[in-house]
């Protein structure tokens, strides 16, 4: 029971935090068509600004500056990297992203070190929540919950509710049209890739300490937020959130499950001893494969269902 | 300023091309980017003090020593490109630590390479990869190991927990590769024999330094009932294990290899008071006073957690220096001959390179976090103090090596 309680706890935490990395990713693939490989790194230098920003002044006014301060990187970004790609086509735009989140790793090696930076939790957030079976659960993982589930209902009503996000939407797939109605088209998209980043931004400041800040960081967080996008369907809000729960709560599972296989087959009736063959793979514990199991759901869905679980178009 | 690059470059090739011919070239091959790149440059570091130490005092038998370092991403197969550049710049000696799967590649390309090609021979200098097998199964004459192995600190660590009545229920988290897996094993194995009534109520293994957040698996330990984990865990692994722990308010005694590495102690904090123990040849505080080396060590490196906390480098450039000095020769051969069975002084007692299968039998010191130590760990007001010190020669294990040597 207890194992349970902690396990679902943990999944959902861990499900929000993807959330919270991927919303900004599929907020500017289904506005821009933009797949964009420097998001996660733009989620590194929310936690490195937050760290630094925390130094200075404390952690409250971090929270609030260091994802306007990502939203800043990410306008710069389309304003004069972006736009001038844009017209070149899908490939350069991954092209410059890709190498863009190389460019940031360095710079972010060059003001910080190689190291993981000290980056603990703050001490104004840093007591215990409530207490549950005798474990304490830390404060920050609920105000990493709250700031999540604001994130989802703020992103949903302002796309689906307001006019700018109406616009917005048009504007991605009749650019012309909405243009020729006086609305500014290309300061639309800075604003969505603004708003994008600092998504990321605001995740990296929870994420930094929640994880570890270090100029890896990015490139090890990445493949997984693509899972979320991809498994929720691209350009899907309400889908990334689904897969990104999903996600955290089966991997979380997983790694409490100590069976086999091996076990699997010894119920059924079938003995495999040491020398029968892939008797390696079939002692492999759904423990130790919980890690891969994001990518599986991968395959599987580009297989079955490739446009994912809310996405509107294949992809 | 205008400069012409083309003369730039002319005056820099014929500066490598003036000092190349002259020197003794060690090719250190380890992560210097990537996840695991703290250890690999804090390495880089230590290798850079000692050998400029020794080129200071006339270098060996007069050849100053250039250290060539190659970043191989903990990844075995970039480290066989990057040993081959090494062996194509003319190393005579090849370093690497961090990763017993990389140490693996290593050792069979560098038997294979010295096989091949007689009279140009290449030793591996091993100062971390402590898979028991590679100075057992897989031992060569080649193969220089300077740090005690999974089976000699495992052995250390189990003495002391026999020593402790109050443990009952152990949990075995571990990474899952070669060196895991011979951690898990050892535990099991030494706790059956020394202390039969404690029960192992889990062993995992984890994959290897891609776990962000560990929360899931100390749910696990705690749902377990264990009142001790023991770990080999390393780097990022270690430190994000700590750090979950700490959040769900995990009060354990932790066993672990690498319990004091490079950011762990921070992430564990006062919680590991009393509680975490590690398995070292060396900690800040085992003498009264810093030695001369770690002085001048900070004083060149003086950033927050620069320490030297390669203790075994220092013996392995002391064995290399004494090696040369005796084989009155650099060639790596009769390095390797004159290293056999070598013994030498330290601070902290004798140590003695084994000739059986070329294995550093060096004084071990297992060590619990405490906050009324001298000297601090990366500004944490935490250090270590002795528990126990097993002598160099206590710390041997039987082998199962048969050591082939060259002919005279």
């Amino acid at each position: 029971m207890e194992l349970v309680t902690f396990s679902l706890l943990n999944g959902v935490v861990y499900g929000l935090l993807l959330f919270m990395l991927s919303s900004g990713l599929t907020l500017i693939f289904s506005m821009m068509g933009v797949l964009n490989f420097a998001h996660a790194s733009v989620f590194m230098l929310g936690a490195y600004f937050s760290y630094q920003i925390g130094r200075w002044i404390g952690f409250w006014p971090a929270l609030v500056l260091a994802p306007l301060l990502c939203g800043l990187v990410g306008a710069a970004i389309e304003r004069y990297g972006l736009r001038r790609v844009h017209p070149k086509g899908h490939v350069a735009e991954i092209l410059f992203t890709f190498g863009l989140s190389y460019v940031i790793a360095e710079l972010v090696i060059m003001a910080w070190g190689r190291n993981p930076i000290e980056n603990r939790v703050p001490a104004v957030i840093d007591f215990p929540l409530f207490q549950l079976f005798g474990t304490s659960y830390p404060f920050y993982k609920g105000l990493m919950m709250a700031i999540s589930v604001g994130m989802f209902t703020f992103l949903y009503l302002a796309f689906k509710r307001t006019r700018v996000g109406l616009v917005i939407q048009a504007a991605l797939t009749h650019p012309q049209m909405v243009s020729a109605l006086g609305h500014d088209v290309p300061r639309l998209f800075v604003l969505v890739f603004a708003i994008g980043s600092a998504l990321a931004g605001l995740a990296g400041v929870i994420g930094g300490f929640a994880l570890l800040t270090e100029p890896n960081m990015a490139l090890s967080l990445g493949p997984i937020v693509f899972v979320v996008v991809v498994v929720g369907g691209l350009g899907s809000i309400p889908g990334a959130f689904i897969a990104s729960m999903l996600i955290g709560i089966v991997q979380t599972f997983a790694v409490a499950l100590d069976y086999s296989l091996l076990d699997f087959m010894h119920v059924v009736g079938v003995t495999v001893t040491r020398a029968s063959p892939f008797h390696e793979v079939l002692a492999i514990k759904i423990a130790q494969a919980a890690p891969i199991i994001p990518y599986l759901l991968l395959v599987v869905m580009l297989i079955v269902r490739p446009r994912g679980i809310l996405g509107t178009r294949e992809t | 300023m205008r400069y012409n690059p083309l003369a730039c470059i002319a005056l820099a090739t014929t500066i490598c091309a003036g000092t190349a011919a002259a020197d003794f070239k060690i090719a250190f091959i380890d992560p210097l980017s990537g996840g695991a790149a703290s250890a690999g440059v804090s390495a880089q570091k230590h290798l850079a003090f000692f050998t400029d130490k020794i080129n200071a005092a006339g270098g060996l038998n007069g050849e100053k020593i250039t250290v060539l370092s190659y970043d191989n991403k903990v990844s075995p197969q970039e480290s066989l490109i990057m040993l081959k550049k090494a062996l194509d710049e003319g190393a005579r000696i090849v370093m690497q630590g961090n990763g017993s799967s990389v140490a693996h590649a290593i050792t069979d390309a560098v038997l294979k390479h010295n096989e091949r090609n007689p009279g140009h021979e290449v030793l591996f200098f091993n100062y971390a990869a402590i898979d028991p097998a590679l100075t057992n199964e897989k031992c060569h004459f080649w193969h220089f190991r300077f740090d005690a192995d999974v089976d000699m600190k495992m052995t250390a660590l189990t003495d002391t927990i026999a020593k402790d009545p109050k443990i009952k229920k152990v949990y075995l988290i571990n990474q899952d590769y070669s060196f895991g897996k011979a951690v898990a094993a050892a535990a099991r194995s030494m706790l059956a024999a020394k202390r039969p009534d404690i029960q192992i109520v889990g062993d995992e293994l984890h994959p290897l330094q891609k776990v962000q957040d560990f929360s899931p698996y100390v749910a696990k330990i705690k749902a377990s009932g264990a009142d001790t984990v023991i770990t080999g865990n390393w780097s990022n692994d270690m430190l994000l294990l700590f750090k979950a722990g700490k959040d769900a308010g995990l009060r354990m005694n932790w066993y672990t290899y690498y319990g004091g590495g490079l950011g762990s102690v921070p992430a564990i904090g006062k919680d590991g008071v009393g509680m975490l123990k590690h398995v070292t040849e060396y900690h800040n505080n085992v003498f009264p006073q810093m030695t001369a080396d770690e002085v001048a060590f900070k004083k060149r490196f003086p950033d927050k957690g620069d320490e030297l906390f390669y203790w075994r480098l220092r013996n392995t450039f002391l064995l290399l220096d004494a090696a040369a000095k005796k084989a009155k020769s650099n060639d790596p051969v009769k390095l390797a001959r004159a290293l056999e069975g070598m013994k030498l002084d330290t601070p902290v007692g004798p140590m003695e390179m084994r000739a059986d299968n070329h294995q550093l039998l060096q004084p071990l010191f297992v060590s619990t976090l405490s906050d009324k130590t001298k000297y601090d760990i990366e500004g944490t007001g935490l250090g270590f103090v002795t528990d126990a010190k097993l002598d160099a020669q206590s710390t041997a294990l039987p082998t199962t090596c048969k050591m082939q040597r060259p002919p005279a």
